[in-house]
């Protein structure tokens, strides 16, 4: 009889996960003592404080690669690239978010914990490198959007945005964890050393459990970055949920979603490029083509920009499909340039329509550059943005990705990507029209202005300076996204 | 240390729009002065750039370089030489007088001053760039305030012709922003124009490469058929847009088969050059000739730049340095001419509101100055030796000649047709019995003011020094376009 093997506790260092464990142990210290603590403005700057000091812990180990829990979990450069995004990500939406609960009257510790926790799933999908830990991290930042998501929850869409993501993402976690399974079962492992081992060893044709796989692994992952045809829930999730938290959705689950994809991609499967390129390619084809067209068709503010979302992330595929590394760091470029300029237009949507956010409809921006000058002038910088036009973050992002595109000899995606955004251009400048070139009317006159309240104010002033710094000198943090790629062929 | 005076030039109309944004909203007076201000320090720094600029030598000079995004190998790259530099004093001496001309709108004061000094930044930095992303950056960067120049503050038909213009443009530049991709990695992974121009490209490249860039360059000159967006843009723009589109914008396409087609594509370029001939001198015949029927004085203006851009094609498609040198000059000319035409026509707006030829008769009786002010500028767009006009036509025509003597002689016929259309609509509107709207009220219909005719008369100066002594121009674009055309081996063939 064999002896029982002795349990080995593998030792633990903290460092790999130290921005997570700062997150969330703040956002535990914030539920706990929230309920003493006076004034809104206190808990704001507990929480901003939280997400500063990981912010310093994630700089502070870059440069090195930590490890954690016998190698689930890395902390390279790539992961703290994309932590240092998802801390920007919710320190925004905090400070919109302020604005939010004031409007609401609702309790700020609460939705402010759910925030960090969220963010701090979504930055453990940045260096998770186990899939079963990938899935824990994916699972913790989607129960805390369903959540946000339904927090207006005396109101049916809230409702129904919420039920429709939660639904949908139980179906899609499924997914994943049934890929989880059978990549498994084709090599006894889940750690992502192992399975790339496995995978460079044997001949992948063939190996039609691995592939499955890894088809089932794709479709969690398209899920959450709303890539076409997994895209229904977007919609109606964006239209439910309060204009900051669908701000934090789209800039926080694409940068989670995307850092995990190029992860399992790259470093996984890199012997597999000419298997998994052929599928990325069509994905972002249809996610660029159904997301501007039905972009068009719109006319709630929200619905337009989850449409976008989409869009953008057939942008985002176009440089992972070109997998070379002018691709990934043009991805990982496209995912920080994409967070500022969506949660600079979704804060100024919450300042048009707050409170309350009945003013959604595009006809209810009308005139907005007479009423509302500094909200409207702002729009205009994150549409120009997302329209890609320079000198903005968004055509740095798109220039990065084409590029790319057209250096791996993908000229097609290219071109379908050049007309899918001269597309996207008709719906973004609609609404410019709209504020500047027609009069207002109706409410946007009679109505009482709410003015720009400060932390409102503050975080659409710092992302707009974020979109006009890196469509002017994008040359630092190119650098830096190219100098953070994981090991790529 | 050099000063960078390039630098100095391009930056300060920005910096004078950041002014102009932090003035406080009720001193409306304040913001049109510091605008003004700004704009005509900016033509001052010009002018010392043109005194430090020397005529001997036909390469780019003031060169300023400096490392912008170090993996593109893109970097912030200007200099002038003689085709850019009085293009470059066009822009600069254009528009104080466009934000002088605005000064009595009273719609959005300061976004309107802003847009002016963003676009003068966004038009210096299309001329100065010798970096292809840094040119591409500033040309779509002008975009957008010209698609609010045009919506906000235009005529009736505003909102259609600032779409019309935006879609026309935006399509041009897609097209040339792959172009620019594409070159980026056929060229050896280099924005460097000169580093471009050196990479040889294979003949099916260049033309592929041409074709994409071309599309934009066409639709901003225009060239026939690419010109429809111009007349609604230009008549439904407020003065100073239409004095900035016609006097500046235009010339960026122009400017742009100078400085990319020619030397990045010379195979190409050769190769389609009859065909940029024939283009340009349907553009002559056709923009004249549909001047002559046109109703309404502001259109009939911008429809005569078609013809006279035509002109410029044609100079560029000959390919030799007498007609080239005056294509150049042929657009700095245009510039004042329409320029001045767009100006008084705005004046005219403000006294009759119509610019229907039809409901004018006789201004020239009402207000003389005006009248002869009106039929200076008139005389100097029709190409009247003496005047700036003649100088670059009569080049051009001269240099085509020999290359092209069919096509020259058909557009001698836009000479002709300019005279017309010219003289015909002056003597509808400023001769005869005197018939204008409200006439009663003399305190509308007085003669120009002291404010107007600062406007008009250095232009007038300009458009003089040129028609009668045109050497200082000619001597420094010369060198410069004997240096783009060295590129080229072969001349074009006879026709």
């Amino acid at each position: 009889m064999m002896a029982l093997q002795e349990l080995r506790i593998p030792g633990v260092s903290f460092i790999a996960v130290a921005p997570e464990v700062i997150l969330s142990a703040g956002g535990l210290v914030l539920l706990v003592t929230g309920s003493f603590l006076k004034g809104r403005a206190t808990v704001l700057f507990m929480s901003l404080l939280t997400l500063t000091g990981a912010a310093v812990a994630a700089v502070l180990s870059a440069g090195r690669d930590f490890t954690a829990f016998s190698g689930a979990v890395v902390l390279d450069d790539f992961a703290v690239f994309v932590k240092l995004i998802l801390l920007a990500v919710a320190a925004i939406s905090i400070l919109v978010s302020g604005q939010l609960l004031d409007d609401e009257r609702a309790p700020a510790p609460e939705f402010l914990g759910l925030v960090m926790f969220a963010t701090a799933g979504m930055m453990l999908m940045a260096s998770a490198s186990d899939l079963m830990l990938l899935f824990l991290a994916l699972e913790t930042f989607s129960l805390a959007l369903y959540v946000l998501v339904a927090f207006r929850r005396g109101r049916a869409d809230s409702q129904e945005g919420a039920l429709k993501y939660f639904l949908m993402g139980s179906f899609s976690s499924a997914f994943f964890l049934y890929g989880i399974a059978l990549v498994y079962g084709a090599t006894g492992t889940t750690r992502l050393e192992g399975i790339r081992a496995y995978a460079r060893e044997i001949p992948v044709l063939g190996q039609g459990l691995l592939a499955a796989g890894l088809a089932l692994l794709l479709v969690g992952l398209a899920f959450k970055v709303a890539a076409v045809p997994f895209h229904m829930w977007t919609p109606d999730a964006y239209q439910g949920a309060p204009s900051p938290v669908a701000g934090f959705m789209a800039a926080g689950s694409k940068a989670a979603g995307f850092a995990a994809l190029i992860r399992v991609l790259f470093s996984v499967f890199p012997s597999l490029v000419w298997d998994w390129r052929p599928v990325i390619v069509i994905l972002s084809v249809i996610s660029m083509v159904v997301g501007s067209v039905v972009a068009i068709v719109q006319t709630n503010v929200k619905r337009m920009l989850a449409y976008s979302a989409i869009a953008h992330s057939g942008f985002l595929l176009v440089g992972v499909a070109s997998a070379n590394s002018r691709g990934v760091s043009g991805a990982l470029f496209y995912l920080g340039a994409y967070a500022v300029t969506v949660l600079g237009a979704f804060a100024v949507v919450y300042g048009v329509g707050r409170p309350g956010e009945p003013f959604v409809h595009i006809q209810n921006y009308r005139g907005l550059g007479k009423t509302r000058p500094f909200l409207a002038w702002t729009l205009v910088l994150f549409l120009a943005s997302l329209a890609g036009i320079p000198p903005t973050a968004g055509f740095f992002a798109k220039f990065e990705v084409l590029s790319a595109a057209v250096s791996a000899g993908l000229t097609g995606l290219a071109v379908v990507a050049v007309v899918a955004s001269a597309a996207a251009v008709f719906f973004y400048f609609r609404i410019i029209w709209l504020m500047f070139f027609e009069e207002p009317e109706g409410w946007a006159e009679g109505a009482e202005q709410p003015a720009t309240a400060l932390p409102l104010g503050l975080a659409v002033i710092l992302t707009a300076v974020a979109v006009a710094f890196l469509g002017i000198v994008p040359g630092i943090v190119l650098d830096l996204a190219s100098s953070s790629l994981p090991g790529l062929p | 240390m050099t000063i960078p005076v390039l630098s100095i030039v391009l930056f300060l109309p920005l910096a004078g729009a950041l002014l102009v944004s932090l003035v406080p909203k009720d001193y409306v007076k304040l913001m049109r002065l510091v605008a003004l201000a700004s704009s005509i320090v900016a033509f001052g720094a010009s002018l010392w750039m043109l005194f430090l600029f020397n005529s001997a030598d036909g390469g780019f000079q003031l060169v300023e370089k400096v490392e912008w995004i170090s993996r593109y190998r893109a970097s912030y790259h200007l200099g002038v030489d003689g085709i850019s530099l009085w293009l470059v004093l066009l822009t600069t001496f254009l528009v104080p007088l466009c934000i002088a001309a605005s000064w009595r709108v009273d719609k959005k004061v300061k976004a309107l001053n802003v847009i002016l000094l963003l676009m003068e930044t966004s038009i210096l930095g299309v001329f100065l760039s010798l970096d292809l992303l840094l040119f591409y950056i500033f040309w779509e960067g002008m975009l957008i305030p010209m698609y609010f120049l045009i919506g906000v503050w235009g005529y009736e038909r505003r909102v259609y012709a600032a779409l019309k213009f935006f879609l026309y443009t935006l399509f041009g530049s897609l097209l040339m922003l792959v172009g620019v991709a594409a070159l980026y990695f056929l060229g050896g992974r280099t924005f460097d124009l000169a580093e471009l121009s050196r990479s040889g490209l294979g003949p099916s490249a260049q033309l592929w490469l041409f074709g994409a860039f071309f599309a934009s360059f066409a639709i901003k000159v225009p060239i026939f058929p690419f010109h429809t967006w111009l007349p609604d843009a230009h008549t439904e723009a407020p003065t100073a847009g239409s004095v900035l589109l016609a006097g500046v914008l235009l010339k960026m396409g122009g400017y742009g088969f100078l400085r990319l087609s020619i030397p990045l594509f010379p195979d190409a370029t050769v190769k389609f050059a009859p065909w940029l001939a024939i283009l340009g001198v349907i553009g002559i015949v056709y923009g004249g000739i549909v001047s002559i029927v046109q109703s309404d004085v502001k259109r009939l203006v911008a429809y005569s730049s078609v013809s006279h851009l035509g002109f410029v094609v044609l100079g560029i498609a000959a390919l030799n340095t007498a007609a080239t040198t005056g294509s150049v000059l042929q657009m700095v000319s245009h510039g004042l001419s329409t320029g001045l035409l767009f100006l008084l026509i705005g004046m005219l707006y403000q006294r009759a509101h119509t610019r229907k030829i039809a409901d004018l008769s006789g201004v020239g009786g009402v207000m003389p100055v005006f009248g002869g002010m009106f039929l200076i500028a008139v005389l100097s767009s029709l190409g009247l030796p003496g005047l700036n006009g003649f100088v670059g036509e009569f080049l051009i025509l001269n240099g085509t000649f020999p290359v092209m003597r069919a096509l020259t002689i058909i557009a001698t016929l836009g000479v002709v047709l300019a005279a017309i259309y010219l003289l015909w609509m002056y003597e509808r509107v400023f001769t005869g019995p005197v018939k204008i709207p409200h006439a009663e009220r003399k305190s509308v219909w007085r003669d120009v003011s002291p404010g107007e005719l600062a406007v008009i008369v250095p232009v007038i100066a300009m458009m003089l020094w040129i028609g009668l002594y045109p050497k200082p121009f000619l001597d420094r674009i010369e060198p410069s376009v004997e240096r783009v055309l060295s590129n080229l081996n072969r001349p074009v063939a006879s026709r």
